[in-house]
């Protein structure tokens, strides 16, 4: 089991890498540098302090320099300030990471309780009408911008019903459950009719392949129930590939965050890497870009766990090799 | 010496593996449906400068004495908050987003298929390297990176500054940012073929005859790709426009004057209380399109080949 940890993290680690160094050169190619935001506030500057600064703040040093000084000091726990919070890039991230692991945990859980039976039932009963509603319904959710559809939706409930909250979070801790749970409505309500139709066609194409095989028809043949057959024999097997499918689908997870976040004015990851990137908030912009890419591989981890604990074929071990 | 040969009958041949395949095709209702609907907006998209001239030439010019005008014959949907015409305005969004969601996501598949051809036939070390540098960007959290990739300063990377202060270079550096990073699924479908395609007798017997890695590559492995490269690449399609209306809804994609669906979003969200049928047609666009292109890329894999292919986003 450790051995399999070390050689599943590594990759890991090296993409994480990686990706912090593109992400800062990227993130240095952006309008403007930390001295010109300071021209812009003090227009008394003139170029020889401007140059001056830059060598102060090792602006005028090469990209890989800047970068090694960058990392050293991230390494240490010195991650910088932000601009726009005026607090240390850290702090500003906390409360947006509670609040982002809170939409998008429920969106998760609710579009797997849905995709998942949804994709077994269609399943069982390939070609019927029902089966059809399903894949009808499965391919409305991929196709529909989600920026749209929270629009929409934020129409029809917060202005024309007037029941729900067009955005915010409300004032946690005061009213009742209600008062803060409908904030959380809308915004949930559009990540998972987003991802609830790529899962659901993954499952019915996992089952029904499944079904397909010499196994199910043994079970069958010996006199085990339909009910049975599904969710005793077949559902642990079609859920191998579903589960590595959902995995590889964690980035995009991040992505519906950051639109539904931005639609619905929710303070989380997804809007503040958008408010930071717009804001010239360099410092906060590549720390949220690197913990939203942690998060993703951690994700991918998990399920790769979650494979190995699935299919007794795979074994720790045989992984490692 | 040389005897003509007897002329094919269809009674000797049978049905040609082309109408096999249309035969497939027309079976599946839906796809035939999306690919009647996107013919439909092509053309409409098309006509859209005849569609102006016929409403008086004067469809994208700004009337603020006629701003949110209801429908009328002069204005099929209305004027919007600039007192332009809607559906002119809808039309050349259209063009817009076909134009970028077709070229984002050829250029795509063709970077695609060059790596998971390297990868697949030359296997080994540089396949296991290609391969986790694939999975490393599949891993990323796509439209974070997409955002940054946007707000980057051309000018910083040496574009020239005649060509950054261009109209069109919007148009341009999306198509170039989701290539960039659209590759990964068609370089996994490839690879994944190429590298049995290889043990096939066919390539073995070309590679006997001392054929260059690339013309057997080019000749005898990338045929055999066209059906699954073709699907992957209609799927993406749908993908692409929904990229591309997102970032541009969020104020880094297509900019204005140049319309596209979803830079009209932007504009709308602001009025989405007094006129929420403003937001709701260059969505309902999108939405029409992607569903189509999907139904499409569904259909054509059905018809292409029932079982090769594992859909995959």
């Amino acid at each position: 089991m450790a051995q399999f940890l070390i050689h599943r993290l590594w990759p890991s680690l090296l993409v994480l890498g990686l990706m912090s160094f593109v992400a800062y050169s990227l993130i240095g190619l952006m309008p403007g540098d930390p001295v010109d935001l300071m021209i812009t506030a003090d227009p008394k500057i003139t170029s020889e302090d401007a140059a001056r600064l830059r060598q102060l703040y090792g602006l005028d040093k090469p990209i890989v320099e800047r970068y090694g000084n960058w990392l050293m000091a991230a390494l240490n726990g010195d991650f910088g300030y932000s601009r726009l919070f005026a607090k240390p890039v850290m702090e500003a991230l906390k409360p947006a990471l509670a609040n982002t692991v809170l939409l998008l945990g429920l969106s998760f859980a609710l579009a797997l309780a849905i995709a998942l039976p949804a994709g077994i039932i269609a399943a069982t009963r390939p070609y019927s009408k029902l089966d059809y509603a399903v894949n009808a319904f499965a391919f409305a959710g991929i196709s529909v911008p989600s920026f749209w559809l929270g629009l929409m939706l934020i129409v029809v409930f917060a202005v024309l019903l007037g029941v729900l909250p067009a955005g915010g979070t409300g004032e946690l801790g005061k009213g009742g459950v209600w008062e803060n749970l409908k904030y959380l409505v809308l915004p949930v309500a559009t990540l998972t009719i987003a991802s609830v139709g790529g899962h659901a066609r993954y499952m019915r194409a996992a089952m029904i392949e499944t079904l397909r095989q010499d196994y199910i028809r043994t079970a069958r043949a010996i006199g085990a129930g339909e009910t049975r057959v599904v969710l005793h024999h077949a559902l642990r097997n079609a859920l191998i590939p579903v589960v590595t499918i959902i995995a590889l689908d964690f980035g995009n997870l991040f992505s519906g965050a950051l639109i539904t976040e931005t639609i619905f004015s929710w303070p989380g990851m997804g809007r503040l890497i958008y408010d930071s990137v717009m804001g010239n908030d360099f410092n906060l912009a590549l720390v949220a870009l690197l913990l939203a890419t942690l998060l993703t591989l951690v994700g991918n981890f998990l399920a790769d766990v979650a494979y190995v604990a699935l299919d007794p074929r795979i074994s720790f071990r045989e992984v490692e090799r | 010496m040389t005897t003509p040969l007897p002329t094919p009958t269809p009674a000797h041949v049978g049905e040609s593996p082309w109408r096999l395949l249309w035969r497939r095709f027309l079976r599946h209702r839906m796809a035939v449906a999306g690919a009647g609907v996107l013919a439909m907006f092509a053309l409409a998209a098309l006509s859209a400068p005849l569609v102006e001239a016929q409403l008086g030439g004067a469809g994208m010019s700004v009337d603020l004495l006629s701003r949110f005008q209801p429908p009328s014959a002069a204005h099929p949907l209305g004027t919007d908050e600039l007192g332009r015409d809607i559906l002119v305005r809808l039309l050349y969004g259209g063009r817009v987003s076909l134009f970028v969601g077709l070229t984002a996501a050829v250029a795509a598949a063709c970077f695609g298929t060059v790596v998971g051809l390297l990868a697949g036939y030359h296997g080994g070390r540089f396949d296991a390297f290609l391969m986790r540098f694939t999975d490393g960007v599949i891993a990323l959290p796509l439209l974070p990176l997409l955002i940054v990739l946007a707000a980057i300063d051309l000018n910083k990377l040496g574009v020239p500054a005649g060509v950054v202060a261009s109209e069109h270079v919007s148009l341009y550096r999306i198509v170039a940012i989701v290539a960039l990073v659209g590759w990964t699924t068609v370089a996994r479908l490839v690879r994944g073929t190429a590298l049995s395609l290889r043990e096939r007798p066919f390539v073995r017997a070309a590679e006997a005859q001392g054929a260059t890695a690339f013309r057997i590559m080019s000749v005898h492995i990338l045929p055999n790709l066209a059906s699954p490269i073709i699907v992957a690449t209609t799927l993406s399609v749908g993908h692409v426009i929904l990229l591309e209306s997102v970032l541009s809804f969020l104020g880094l994609g297509i900019q204005p004057p140049i319309a596209s669906w979803g830079n009209l979003l932007t504009n709308a969200q602001d009025f989405i209380l007094d006129r929420p049928l403003l937001g709701f047609y260059p969505g309902f666009l999108i939405f029409v399109t992607v569903i189509a292109f999907n139904f499409l890329g569904d259909g054509l894999q059905d018809a292409l080949d029932p079982r090769a292919i594992e859909r995959r986003r």
